[in-house]
């Protein structure tokens, strides 16, 4: 079982080796790293940037999750009924899917960047007065919400369409002739039905919140004053510029734990789909 | 007051407008890059029909950054990666899916466990990991945590799965080896599953960025996203038609294969996505 060493490599081994490590402090060339207890943890409950950042990192899923599930379910809607030029605007929602996320953080920029970008030219035309879009800690992390919406929509869409493509069509037909709008329809015929889909996109939305931080190295890094930081780009900035391994190994911690109650209800969830395929 | 019917066909005008424009709005972003990437720089944030088309913007950004090694980087990235998952995935699922053996039930539990921590989790004890392994700024360093990927043992070993017993019964009366039996009967009948994955995987690993960018320092590692990121940095001062230029380059092969294998590549995300 070649496959298993490498699992152990790279997911175990650094996992409990994560573990370990928070337990201890940064050595440095003149004290080396020593047993110090919860002492990360301590340090971390006082650490401003941290409970920033989570908070952060929550707003973040809030302001993503629902509008994306919302958004692809209406695309997949639309491009599964009978729509003039269907396919042009199944490939129109798509496409961003595939597009690495820091060529899109790229485009996006120019939209952001104050006076000449084209938010503000869109604005200008209105009359409002120009606003600098990433450098504003009120606005920088709708900015942020927005691209990452625009990137997974799509995503999303192709499982609600694949579940679509499932449903009878009799159920529709039915509700037409007992009169239902479509909108009833939706709500009690076709949300239900698309359930397991919509549980299974959620955690995969929730994961992605965690893990979809790409963007910000090119937008905003973290910035202003952290109000666009998430989990992972703190993580990553507490090991890699501020070299405390230390007290990212403790974060981690924190994002593992994380991820260990959404597997928790994966599995539960994983297990009911296994069993009847 | 207008019949049910009529209102019927106003809902549909209505939407199918109202889908359209969302369409347009999603793809807008893109269409803008390729305006500014294919037009002198001065039409970057002005609008006209016929403003010149030029292709300097694309020649300068591949003579600004070393594309050329880039590209290369990420395509030896990505075979190795994708050349790796398929005979590791491959073994382990055929295990999961046919033998058995003790524990196997937690081991598949423990397999599936990397879904939810992905790699990109642990990139600080990766790293030590890899400079023990002196694997720090190789190509190989990149690829190595992805290499046993939990998604495609369980895409696969649903897939063998579905494969009948009776066909590996019937191989082995005419005295094929386990092994042979792998790869004559299980890995052609699973095709469509490897044509999936293998999109899946590859536009994953052509867009992947964070782990990439801790693990390289080097114009002859680096892949395409690190290489996109330090050059559309504000800092590095190039102006907007180049970078969009640049980002087109660097999304170019994906985008090809996109538009001409659209159904292909929709359906294996669907697939994959179904498990």
């Amino acid at each position: 079982m070649p496959a298993a060493i490498f699992l152990i490599a790279f997911t175990y081994y650094p996992a409990v080796a994560t573990l370990a490590k928070s337990f201890f402090s940064q050595g440095t060339a003149l004290k080396p790293s020593e047993f110090v207890g919860f002492e990360n943890f301590e340090y971390m409950l006082g650490d401003d940037v941290f409970w920033k950042v989570a908070w952060n990192n929550i707003m973040y899923a809030v302001g993503t999750i629902p509008i994306s599930i919302a958004l692809a379910i209406l695309m997949a809607v639309w491009v599964n009924g009978k729509l003039p030029l269907r396919s042009l605007t199944r490939m129109a929602y798509f496409t961003p899917t595939i597009l690495p996320m820091i060529a899109v953080a790229n485009i996006w920029l120019f939209f952001y960047t104050p006076d000449i970008g084209l938010l503000d030219q869109v604005s200008a035309v209105f009359g409002l007065p120009s606003h600098n879009w990433l450098g504003d800690p009120d606005t920088v992390l709708g900015c942020i919400i927005a691209i990452t919406i625009w990137k997974e929509a799509g995503f999303f869409m192709i499982f609600y369409l694949a579940a679509l493509q499932t449903l009878p069509l009799e159920l529709e037909e039915a509700a037409r002739l007992e009169g239902a709008s479509r909108w009833y329809y939706f709500r009690r015929v076709m949300f239900p039905l698309l359930m397991p889909t919509t549980l299974f996109v959620l955690i995969n939305a929730v994961i992605n919140s965690f893990k979809l931080v790409d963007h910000l190295f090119i937008l905003t890094k973290g910035g202003p004053d952290n109000a666009s930081s998430l989990l992972l780009y703190y993580i990553y900035e507490v090991a890699f510029s501020f070299l405390d391994q230390a007290y990212a190994s403790t974060l981690t911690v924190v994002l593992l734990l994380a991820l260990a109650l959404i597997a928790v209800g994966q599995f539960y969830f994983l297990d009911k789909r296994v069993h009847y395929r | 007051m207008s019949t049910p019917n009529q209102h019927r066909q106003w809902t549909y005008y209505l939407e199918t407008v109202g889908a359209w424009a969302l369409a347009l709005l999603w793809i807008l972003p893109l269409l803008y890059a390729f305006w500014s990437a294919f037009h002198p720089r001065e039409y970057a944030i002005t609008f006209e029909l016929f403003a010149p088309l030029t292709l300097d913007n694309f020649k300068t950004a591949w003579n600004q950054a070393p594309f050329a090694r880039y590209f290369l980087n990420t395509f030896i990235l990505v075979t190795m990666i994708l050349a790796a998952q398929f005979v590791l995935c491959t073994l382990a699922a055929y295990a999961f899916a046919r033998f058995e053996f003790p524990g196997k039930n937690i081991a598949f539990v423990m397999v599936l466990l990397q879904l939810m921590i992905m790699p990109e989790v642990l990139i600080v004890e990766n790293y030590v990991t890899m400079s023990k392994l002196n694997l720090v700024d190789t190509i190989t360093g990149i690829g190595l945590p992805y290499m046993a990927s939990a998604f495609g043992i369980f895409l696969l070993r649903q897939t063998f799965k579905t494969i009948p017993q009776e066909l590996e019964d019937a191989a082995r009366v005419e005295g094929c080896s386990r092994l042979q039996i792998l790869w004559k009967v299980y890995v052609p009948l699973a095709r469509p599953t490897y044509i999936a994955y293998g999109l899946v995987s590859v536009s994953h690993h052509w867009n992947n960025f964070l782990w990439p960018l801790v693990i390289t320092n080097s114009v002859s590692t680096r892949p395409l996203t690190v290489g996109l990121a330090i050059f559309g940095a504000p800092e590095s001062g190039v102006d907007w038609s180049i970078i969009t230029a640049g980002t087109l380059l660097a999304v170019a092969p994906l985008l090809i294969a996109f538009l001409l294998f659209q159904r292909q590549f929709v359906q294996s995300f669907m697939h994959a996505g179904i498990k």
